[in-house]
């Protein structure tokens, strides 16, 4: 292992009966679907009642875990005997944006009420396409698993979000508006006392709204607010609770990447950010890492033996495996240093190493050797 | 367009391409939208402003433009132009309403990226009051799109604002860059990793363009190992039969130390080698079954600065891509 770099105990993390969320979160691409997926089943292995709640996952890696749809509701994962220890088990579920969203309506609004804002055409919009209800709905859900008490561990897959920052400011962002100044603006029935306090200012911001996003959509936003206003003024209270939430010791963050420069700045971004923002970090997983089997032979060795080989001639084979361990004895250096930047940024982060496989992960077999290789090797159970 | 799973280098690519395109005294203007500062990064420039600067020069006289499109701007722009008020952004401002404008009503976003991008694509030298019509500013308008998850919503900015405007400037707006990126002379790449899930993307991603009558341009397949050994060895190694004798050999032949030891190391590095080329190749014949052209985007390994964006450049061009 390379120097001053602490390994994350992923096993202790995962049998520490007071964790009770783990949120895998980093930029896209860098496999937080699939980490969070073998933790669920290290998870079971370990003794834990586990859920994993994932957002847009491959086609391939959710039927692995026998999620044939997004229906919002964790289903029960068929774990063959060796795959779970005695009382463990893993539930998964795929995160339905949309209707996370109706049920927090219909929870809170007499049916009539109810129907008239799901049918509300800005209502619609806001629930499936806003870029921060995915954000919004990934908390929310983590919220209610918590509050139903069913779940000994929930393990939940951030959305891919166009910036780290999304996941983090989106329910403050949503809640924001929904409870905003604007709204209220907005919502305000024309020529009350609330409105005509604003002064000047408000005919012509709506005015210039309904230019930008047209009469009809205003109106839309106008008749949303007025019935939602009334349904929960408390958005924002709401936001604010599931933010609150994550900060509580009860919750650790992974942040997962992988060894390029990219990923790995916006790893250290990320590190930064939950630290501002007091959320609880257990470490990081650092994935697709590359080693080689060959000891002791520097990929400049091996490049300048390589050299000497193809003008001595005659050694195909070896000069081809020279080559190859040349750059593979480089790309292990080249990683090395780019962990070896971030540990020495971020000190004290302990950190989980998952080497690249040559095949995609789209088993409960695959899947467990990536949790192999996230705690201390297999399990027996 | 530059599509992709996120992950695969679609902006490395999109820069590379941007830099092919302009080879041979083209001007192309790469264009992100994403708010990541992902093309300074790329060309180890300061975080680029809300402006078309020259971020390189291309090879031939070439040039390079780049714009971080941000919607904020791109909204206040839109209504000084429209309206020749600065006042609107400021009441906009006030009431919260430029989060609202650009983040929440939905599609709005969109379209003041997307109208931003194929506004250069439209615009001609001698500006829009000249009555005779300039040659293009810009040869070629290279934009670093959203992910495959997106893409198709992103583009199809009509679609989107439909339930929303359905008259007024917005709509306008988005009709202008729905034309634009509609006709022949936008296409939409995919760029994928050899991999099954960024392939998979790639897939879904341009079965959905399709559907929506836009035009597929390249697969661009990044990061591909390149085999290095000859067919016969490579599907020997696939199976594990690697001649050990015969690498210990040929490291006894360097004097190399421990030879037998490190040549049944190098046997299973050899292996697995021939395992990930035999998984990449299977990759590569389904991206080829999609239809559009496959390119190739060599894996530099090190991390992409401007002289490895050149060489990736370079073997674009080889592969027949320029102006």
């Amino acid at each position: 292992m390379s120097g001053g770099t602490d390994r994350l105990d992923v096993d202790a993390l995962l049998s520490d009966g007071a964790v009770r969320t783990v949120v895998c979160c980093g930029s896209g691409g860098v496999g937080k679907t699939t980490t969070a997926a073998a933790l669920g089943l290290r998870a079971a292995a370990l003794g834990r009642q586990a859920v994993v709640i994932t957002v847009d996952p491959a086609r391939r890696l959710a039927q692995s875990m026998g999620l044939s749809e997004l229906d919002n509701t964790p289903r029960p994962v068929e774990l063959p005997g060796s795959f779970a220890a005695p009382g463990g088990s893993l539930h998964a579920m795929m995160l339905d944006m949309k209707r996370t969203f109706d049920e927090i309506v219909e929870a809170h609004a007499a049916p009539e009420r109810a129907r008239e804002i799901l049918a509300n055409p800005f209502y619609r919009s806001l629930s499936s396409s806003f870029t921060g209800t995915q954000e919004y709905m990934a908390m929310e859900k983590l919220g209610q698993l918590r509050e139903d008490g069913d779940w000994d561990l929930i393990i939940v897959d951030t959305p891919p979000s166009r910036s780290a920052l999304d996941f983090l400011d989106a329910p403050e962002r949503l809640g924001r508006f929904l409870d905003g100044r604007l709204i209220r603006v907005l919502g305000a029935p024309a020529r009350t006392g609330a409105f005509r306090l604003l002064g000047a200012g408000v005919g012509m911001l709506t005015g210039m709204l309904s230019k930008i996003v047209g009469a009809q959509a205003l109106k839309d936003v106008q008749s949303f607010v007025a019935s939602f206003d009334a349904v929960f003024g408390g958005f924002q209270e709401r936001a604010e609770r599931t933010y609150r939430r994550l900060q509580d010791p009860g919750t650790a963050f992974l942040v997962v990447a992988v060894p390029e420069s990219d990923a790995v700045r916006e790893a250290a971004y990320f590190v930064e950010r939950l630290a501002a923002d007091s959320m609880p970090l257990a470490g990081m997983v650092m994935n697709r890492t590359h080693r080689t089997p060959v000891d002791g032979l520097s990929a400049e060795q091996a490049m300048a033996a390589c050299t000497e080989l193809e003008r001595q001639g005659g050694h195909p084979l070896a000069a081809a495996a020279l080559r190859l361990h040349a750059r593979a004895a480089g790309l292990r250096d080249r990683e090395a240093e780019l962990r070896g930047r971030l540990s020495a940024a971020h000190p004290g982060v302990p950190v989980a190493e998952v080497p690249a496989r040559t095949r995609d992960v789209h088993d409960l077999a695959a899947l467990r050797e990536v949790g192999d290789a996230l705690g201390g090797g297999p399990l027996t159970v | 367009m530059v599509s992709g799973k996120g992950g695969t280098g679609k902006t490395t690519a999109a820069g590379a391409l941007a830099l092919a395109l302009a080879s041979d005294g083209g001007r192309v203007l790469l264009v992100e939208v994403e708010g990541r500062q992902g093309i300074a990064e790329l060309f180890g420039t300061g975080p680029l402003p809300y402006a078309e600067r020259k971020v390189v020069g291309a090879r031939g006289g070439g040039e390079v433009f780049a714009l971080a499109v941000d919607a904020e701007a791109a909204l206040m722009e839109y209504l000084e132009m429209f309206y020749g008020i600065r006042r609107a952004g400021q009441v906009l401002t006030r009431f919260g309403a430029v989060d609202f404008a650009t983040t929440i009503a939905p599609g709005v976003r969109d379209v003041l990226l997307t109208g931003k991008a194929t506004e250069a694509v439209r615009r001609r030298e001698g500006g829009r009051r000249s009555r005779v019509q300039g040659p293009h500013v810009y040869d070629a308008v290279v934009l670093d799109a959203p992910p495959t998850g997106r893409i198709a919503q992103f583009l199809c900015v009509n679609a989107e604002v439909a339930g929303l405007a359905r008259m007024g400037p917005i709509r306008n707006h988005a009709d202008k860059a729905m034309a634009t990126i509609r006709s022949s002379a936008t296409a939409v790449h995919f760029v994928a990793l050899p991999e099954e899930m960024p392939a998979q993307e790639a897939a879904d991603g341009l079965a959905e363009i399709r559907e929506a009558g836009l035009h597929p341009g390249f697969v661009l397949l990044n990061m591909a190992h390149e085999p290095l050994l000859a067919p016969e060895a490579l599907e020997d190694a696939e199976r594990g039969e690697v001649d050990t004798d015969a690498l210990a050999q040929g490291l006894k032949a360097v004097r190399l130390d421990a030879p037998k030891e490190t040549a049944a190391a190098l046997a299973r590095e050899v292996t697995e080698h021939a395992r990930r080329v035999g998984a990449e190749s299977a990759v590569r014949e389904r991206l080829r079954a999609l239809g559009p052209p496959l390119l190739e985007l060599p894996f530099l390994g090190g991390g992409i600065d401007t002289d490895a964006l050149f060489r990736i450049a370079d073997r674009l061009t080889a592969q027949g891509v320029g102006r």
